[in-house]
C-alpha cells in the first residue's frame, strides 16, 4: 500500500542501476519502506494511489517488481512512460479511482480484460479501467518482445 | 472547413500518415528519429534485438548519445561504456556521440532536431525536443527495442493544455523558475498524457536553450510531450545548427480556434525566484517562503541546468564574490561544446574564480550515477529537474531545486538566498 506520486528513483533507485536486477530490486520501494522488499512474495499486489511511477523512462522500476514476484499494480492513476513500459513487459497495471479501498492484506483478483478487480476480503468489486484490446493481446504475448517476434514470424510466413 | 488543430494533434496526423487526427484515437507513427543513450540504450536493446533476429530498421535515423556514465568512475560503467561503442560500431551507427555531453543538449546542438519531426527518445526528458516544434517522446528501452526493430510506435493522440505567460520575466528570473512555479501551482500529473503547449510574448522573448528548460520539464507536470510552436527564432537556431528543416515550418502552430483541454494563463512579470523543497518539484513555492536552509552543496549541472545560459546566469551571480567557505560548488557542463563556449566568452573563468569547481559534461549527480552524489542529511541546491528521494544519493539527503540564478546566490550566501538582491548590488 503506497500513496501518490511514487516515483521511479524509489522504485530502482540511481545507486543500484548499474549492477544486476536481483541486486536492484532488494533496494526497490526501501525509501518509502524499507520491509518491502524482504517481505514481497510471489502474487502480492502493489496498490497505490495516484501517478505511480512518475519520473525516469527506467524500465527497471517495472523488472524490479517483477523480480520480486509483484503480480500487478493497482493505482488510481499511472505516469505515462511506466504504464507503456509495465505493458511492454507484461505486468498488469490497472487503473482504479477505488485503489484508495484496498486494505493492507486484503486477497484480490484482478480480471484485466473486463475491468474488474474482485476484493475477497472485503467481499466487493472494485471499477477498474479495462485493458485496451491491443494492451490485452500484447500481454496475451508475454509482452512486446515475444508479440513482436510473433508478428514477424507471421509477416515471415 | 476542415476541423482546427492543435500543434500536437497535427504533428501526430503527419507521422500517422493521415489527414487528421482527434485526441483518444490510437495511431500507427512512423518514427523520424531515434535517440538512445548508455543506460537505457544499448545495453537493454541490443540483446533484444537479437532475440528478434533483426536489425537497425534505419541506423541513419539513430543517434546514440553516452552521457548517464561518463566519465566511468568503475569497472561496471566502464563495460556498459564500452558495450555502447561496441554497438554502434557494429550497428553502423554514425550519429554516436562519445562523452560530447547530455543527449538533450547534443541532440538540437548537432542538428538533429527540426520541427514537424517524430522523434522517439529513450529518455524521459526527451520532451525537451518539443521546444524545436518536433513530436519527440520518452519511451522505456523494450519499446524503444521494437522501434529499432520497425521504425515505428503506437501513441495515443494526447489532448493540449495550453500555458500561456504574458509580460516579462524580472532581472533574475528564468524558465527554471516559471517550471517550478507551474509545478507547485499545478501538480506533478496535470498533463499525464497529455500534451501542453506554451505560448505567450514571456516565453517568445525566451533563446531557445531556455525554451528547452519548458520543454524538458514539461516532464515533471507529467506531459507526453511539451511544444513550443517554432518560430523566427527556432529557425534561425534549427538553420544554424545544421539541421534540415522545410519551408513549411510555419504551418506548425494551432490552429485558431483549436480545442484546448485547458489553458491557464500566468503573468511573467509577477514571478518571484521559486525553489522547490525536497522531495518534489511539487513543492516549490518563493525563495523567502524557505527561510535560510544551510546548504552543504550546490550543483549546476544536467539537460535542464547547465547549458551555455545556465552557466552564464550563475557567473553573473559569481563574477567578483566568493562561494561561501563550507560550501562546494560544483558545475558540469551539459555538452562539450557548452564547455567549450563558456570557456571561449569568459564564462568559466568566473565560475571557478569564485571558487566552483569543475566536473565533467554528462549526467553526472543528477540522477546519482556520476560525480558529485551526496551524504547522509546533506542538504543540495541544485540547478537539476529532479529531487526525489534518494535520486541524488543517499535517501536521507535533502535536495532544494532552483534556476543557476538562485543556486549560485545560494553558494555563495551559505544558505538558500534570493538572487535578486546580489544582482542589484552587482555593479554594471
Ligand atoms: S541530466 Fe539528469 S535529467 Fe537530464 S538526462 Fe541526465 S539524468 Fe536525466
Amino acid at each position: 500500500m503506497f500513496g501518490d506520486n511514487v516515483d521511479t528513483d524509489v522504485l530502482a533507485p540511481g545507486l543500484y542501476m548499474k549492477g544486476p536486477i536481483a541486486e536492484l530490486a532488494r533496494h526497490c520501494l526501501e525509501a518509502l519502506d524499507p520491509r518491502f522488499a524482504r517481505e514481497a512474495r510471489p502474487g502480492d499486489m502493489v496498490v497505490a494511489g495516484s501517478n505511480f511511477g512518475m519520473g525516469s523512462s527506467r524500465e527497471q522500476a517495472v523488472m524490479a517488481l517483477k523480480a520480486l514476484g509483484i503480480a500487478a499494480v493497482v493505482a488510481k492513476s499511472f505516469a505515462r512512460i511506466f504504464y507503456r513500459n509495465a505493458m511492454n513487459l507484461a505486468l498488469p497495471v490497472l487503473v482504479s479511482a477505488e485503489a484508495g479501498a484496498v486494505a493492507a492484506g486484503d486477497r484480490l483478483v484482478v480480471r484485466a480484460g473486463e475491468g474488474v478487480i474482485e476484493n475477497l476480503t472485503q467481499r466487493r468489486r472494485l471499477a477498474c479501467e479495462p485493458i485496451p484490446p491491443h494492451l490485452l493481446a500484447m500481454i496475451a504475448d508475454g509482452g512486446l518482445l515475444p508479440h513482436l517476434a510473433k508478428k514477424l514470424r507471421a509477416a515471415g510466413a | 472547413m476542415p476541423t482546427p488543430q492543435t500543434l500536437a494533434e497535427k504533428l501526430c496526423a503527419k507521422a500517422a500518415g493521415r489527414a487528421s487526427v482527434r485526441p483518444g484515437d490510437i495511431v500507427t507513427a512512423k518514427v523520424d528519429l531515434a535517440m538512445i543513450h548508455d543506460s537505457a540504450g544499448p545495453r537493454r536493446v541490443e540483446p533484444m534485438l537479437k532475440q528478434l533476429g533483426v536489425g537497425i530498421w534505419d541506423p541513419t535515423r539513430v543517434v546514440l548519445v553516452t552521457d548517464h556514465y561518463t566519465p566511468a568512475v568503475d569497472a561496471e560503467s566502464a563495460a556498459i561504456l564500452d558495450l555502447t561503442r561496441k554497438f554502434a560500431k557494429a550497428r553502423g551507427i554514425e550519429a554516436f556521440y562519445d562523452m560530447q555531453g547530455i543527449c538533450h543538449v547534443v541532440l538540437p546542438e548537432r542538428g538533429h532536431l527540426a520541427p514537424g519531426m517524430f522523434v522517439a527518445g529513450g529518455d524521459s526528458h526527451s520532451t525537451t525536443g518539443g521546444a524545436f516544434g518536433a513530436f519527440m517522446i520518452g519511451i522505456g528501452a523494450t519499446e524503444m527495442a521494437g522501434v529499432l526493430a520497425t521504425g515505428e510506435i503506437w501513441v495515443r493522440v494526447p489532448a493540449t493544455i495550453h500555458i500561456e505567460w504574458s509580460g516579462r520575466l524580472g532581472r533574475g528570473l528564468s524558465a527554471k523558475d516559471i517550471m517550478l512555479f507551474l509545478c507547485g501551482r499545478l501538480g506533478m500529473d496535470v498533463a499525464n498524457y497529455k500534451a501542453v503547449e506554451f505560448d505567450g510574448a514571456a516565453l517568445r522573448a525566451l533563446p531557445m536553450s531556455e525554451r528547452m528548460v519548458l520543454a524538458n520539464m514539461a516532464a515533471e507536470l507529467g506531459a507526453k510531450v511539451g511544444l513550443v510552436p517554432p518560430d523566427r527564432v527556432t529557425v534561425d537556431y534549427v538553420r544554424a545548427a545544421g539541421a534540415r528543416m522545410g519551408a513549411d515550418w510555419e504551418r506548425w502552430r494551432s490552429d485558431p480556434g483549436a480545442a484546448f483541454e485547458a489553458e491557464h494563463r500566468f503573468d511573467a512579470s509577477a514571478l518571484a525566484p521559486q525553489v522547490a523543497a525536497p522531495h518534489s518539484p511539487e513543492n516549490a513555492a518563493e525563495v523567502a517562503a524557505h527561510g535560510k536552509v544551510a546548504i552543504d552543496q550546490a550543483y549546476i549541472g544536467a539537460c535542464t541546468g547547465a547549458k551555455l545560459s545556465d552557466l552564464r546566469m550563475a557567473a553573473e551571480i559569481l563574477r567578483g564574490r566568493k562561494v561561501a567557505k563550507g560550501v562546494r560548488l560544483l558545475v558540469a557542463p551539459a555538452s562539450a561544446r557548452t564547455t567549450q563556449e563558456a570557456a571561449a566568452d569568459g564564462t568559466l573563468a568566473a565560475l571557478t574564480d569564485a571558487g566552483a569547481i569543475l566536473l565533467p559534461s554528462g549526467c553526472g549527480a543528477c540522477a546519482g550515477y556520476g560525480a558529485g552524489v551526496l551524504a547522509e542529511n546533506e542538504v543540495c541546491i541544485s540547478a537539476t529537474a529532479r529531487n526525489f528521494k534518494g535520486r541524488m544519493g543517499h535517501a536521507t539527503a535533502r535536495v532544494y531545486l532552483a534556476s543557476p540564478y538562485t543556486v549560485a546566490a545560494s553558494a555563495v550566501a551559505g544558505h538558500i538566498a534570493d538572487p535578486r538582491a546580489m544582482l542589484a548590488e552587482t555593479v554594471r
